[in-house]
């Protein structure tokens, strides 16, 4: 027999209020290109990006500190799959361990050749020291900057 | 404590598909209600309360979606909840069921579902909905994704290398050949998966699950209700759940407590059921295992984390046959979530699946002689691990 089918498409907008912590944290990134993190009093660990308590402790966290923008990359991906409402692939992005943080933050890698997977993941690789750098026309967002290797 | 023994009196499940264009989503929902009530010569009348199990609504594209099924369940008059817990919902589920009985609530209960996952234009769109709008979702973080990043950390830890990975996928691709109602059950070759092409590195596209479309149902019964009523059961002596703290990149860095590399939370979960199974020795105990594992690398540190291997030792043993059918301890006999992944029912069929091995039942892909399995599932990135000892 024919089965039919129907199509439907969600387009939501929702718009986030980020809170004091996540506001103060961007607004550092869009005014000052600079990275904050939080520190836990009780551990001393300081969680990039900052949180108003620590996942450990479950403490709040108490003083700002200024991390990056160098810092080792703790783990990554190469996208080259499309899917949709996501970045044209192919695309690198990861975690990284910035200088003076305990945790890691995502981002983009760029500069690196994504034509030969093999030959870009070895540039990847976990460990390689990266530097944070800054879009010129910051928004106050995760994409005003990204990672570079060193 | 000891804990009231809760059986498995009925099982239900779809042969699954990429898509099922001849049943709406409550028509697939009640074809699995149907096997299992069918299987435990059970009326609808018979059950006492319902735990829907459905995972994010945005799969199906209905939202809350057990509305709809209610029906499908016989829902109405009953007590009846739904679970999400992510891609442990099936297994979360099952434990819910477990626990009405366990604490004395009902004497029957059934969990059911299913999912359309092919009828969703795009799976990974809807999963990079479930990260933090704030710090996470500017990038474009997926199910897939946070997975392969796990897979770098477990190869940079351990030497896992894209040929290991490929094992896992020819090895349960041969085992769902054995399996009527898996999905892809076209046995591979390493050659033919290492062909295949990136998804997100290292993951390729035969290191991926499919976008199954099906139902699955469990119906428990109290001990007393299945002597008073002479029925067959297979028990459910160990149930574990455990959590692990939200962002990846606080598992890893410095200082952390649980290396994205590993599954820490889910070998606590597995632990918390051993203990209350008795299980003291996995790796001699245990007869067979249906371990959650959506992607090929995540099978390595889902076997280590039930105990059946060492940390970074599951790969060689992998290799070596340890956890084929035929080997010690068969993983995955089924063709595992890799071969077949109905999102919302996955984790009920990794119950499901031991169940029918620990009963004799499970046909083409018998592990001989099985008495004790293992099921686990995992939800979110790390959030929801559940597992179980299911016992003949």
């Amino acid at each position: 027999m024919e089965l039919l089918k129907r199509q439907e498409n969600w387009n939501i907008t929702y718009t986030h209020a980020l809170g004091e912590i996540a506001s103060w944290f961007f607004v550092q990134i869009r005014d000052n290109a600079k990275i904050y993190g939080r520190r836990c009093a009780k551990s001393g660990r300081v969680l990039v990006p900052p949180r108003a308590f620590s996942d450990q402790t479950l403490e709040p966290t108490t003083e700002w500190v200024e991390v990056g923008p160098g810092g080792k990359i703790e783990t990554f991906t190469i996208v080259y799959e499309p899917f949709h409402n996501l970045p044209e692939p192919p695309y690198a992005f990861g975690f990284v361990q910035l200088d003076g943080a305990d945790t890691a933050i995502g981002g983009f890698f760029k500069g690196v050749d994504l034509a030969d997977p093999a030959k870009a993941a070895e540039k990847l690789a976990v460990g390689t020291r990266v530097e944070a750098k800054f879009a010129e026309k910051r928004i106050g967002d995760l994409t005003d900057f990204w990672f570079e290797i060193v | 404590m000891s804990a009231p023994r809760v059986g498995i009196i009925g099982i239900g499940q779809s042969a699954f598909k990429p898509r099922r264009d001849d049943a709406s989503y409550p028509d697939l929902v009640r074809e699995a209600v149907n096997l299992a009530l069918s299987e435990a010569s059970l009326d609808l009348d018979a059950i006492e309360a319902i735990v829907y199990s459905l995972s994010p609504d945005a799969m199906v594209g209905i939202g809350n979606a057990e509305r709809l099924g209610v029906d499908a369940v016989g829902g109405r008059n009953k007590r009846f909840l739904r679970i999400n817990t992510g891609g442990a919902t099936g297994i979360s589920s099952v434990a819910a069921a477990y626990y009405h009985v366990a604490a004395g609530a009902c004497d029957v209960v059934m969990t059911a579902g299913a999912d359309k996952v092919g009828e969703c234009g795009d799976s990974q769109t809807v999963l990079n909905k479930i990260w933090d709008p704030i710090y996470e979702r500017p990038l474009p973080q997926g199910t897939i994704t946070m997975l392969a990043m796990s897979g770098i950390r477990y190869a940079d830890k351990y030497g896992m290398t894209q040929e290991d990975m490929a094992n896992v996928v020819v090895k349960n691709r041969k085992h769902a050949s054995l399996n009527p109602n898996a999905h892809l059950r076209k046995e591979v070759t390493v050659e033919e998966v290492m062909a295949s092409r990136y998804i997100s590195w290292p993951i390729k596209l035969m290191d991926c699950c499919p976008q199954s479309s099906g139902g699955g149902a469990m119906i428990l019964a109290s001990e007393r209700y299945i002597k008073e009523n002479r029925l067959d059961a297979v028990w459910i002596t160990g149930v574990g759940h455990c959590s692990e703290t939200y962002y990846i990149g606080d598992r890893m860095g410095t200082g952390y407590t649980a290396d994205h590399a590993d599954a820490y939370a889910l070998r606590n979960s597995f632990e918390r059921a051993y203990r209350m199974a008795g299980v003291t020795d996995p790796q001699r105990q245990v007869d067979v295992a249906e371990l959650y594992a959506p992607f090929s690398n995540t099978e390595y540190h889902s076997i280590e984390a039930a105990g059946l291997a060492g940390l970074g030792e599951s790969v060689a043993q992998v290799n070596e046959g340890r956890f084929s059918i035929g080997g010690e301890i068969p993983v995955n006999p089924s063709g595992g979530t890799l071969c077949t992944n109905a999102i919302a029912v996955t984790a009920m069929i990794r119950v499901a699946e031991v169940a029918l091995q620990v009963s004799g039942r499970a046909g083409g892909h018998q592990v001989k002689g099985a008495k004790l399995g293992i099921a686990s599932g995992n939800g979110g990135d790390h959030q929801f691990f559940g597992t179980m000892v299911v016992e003949a």
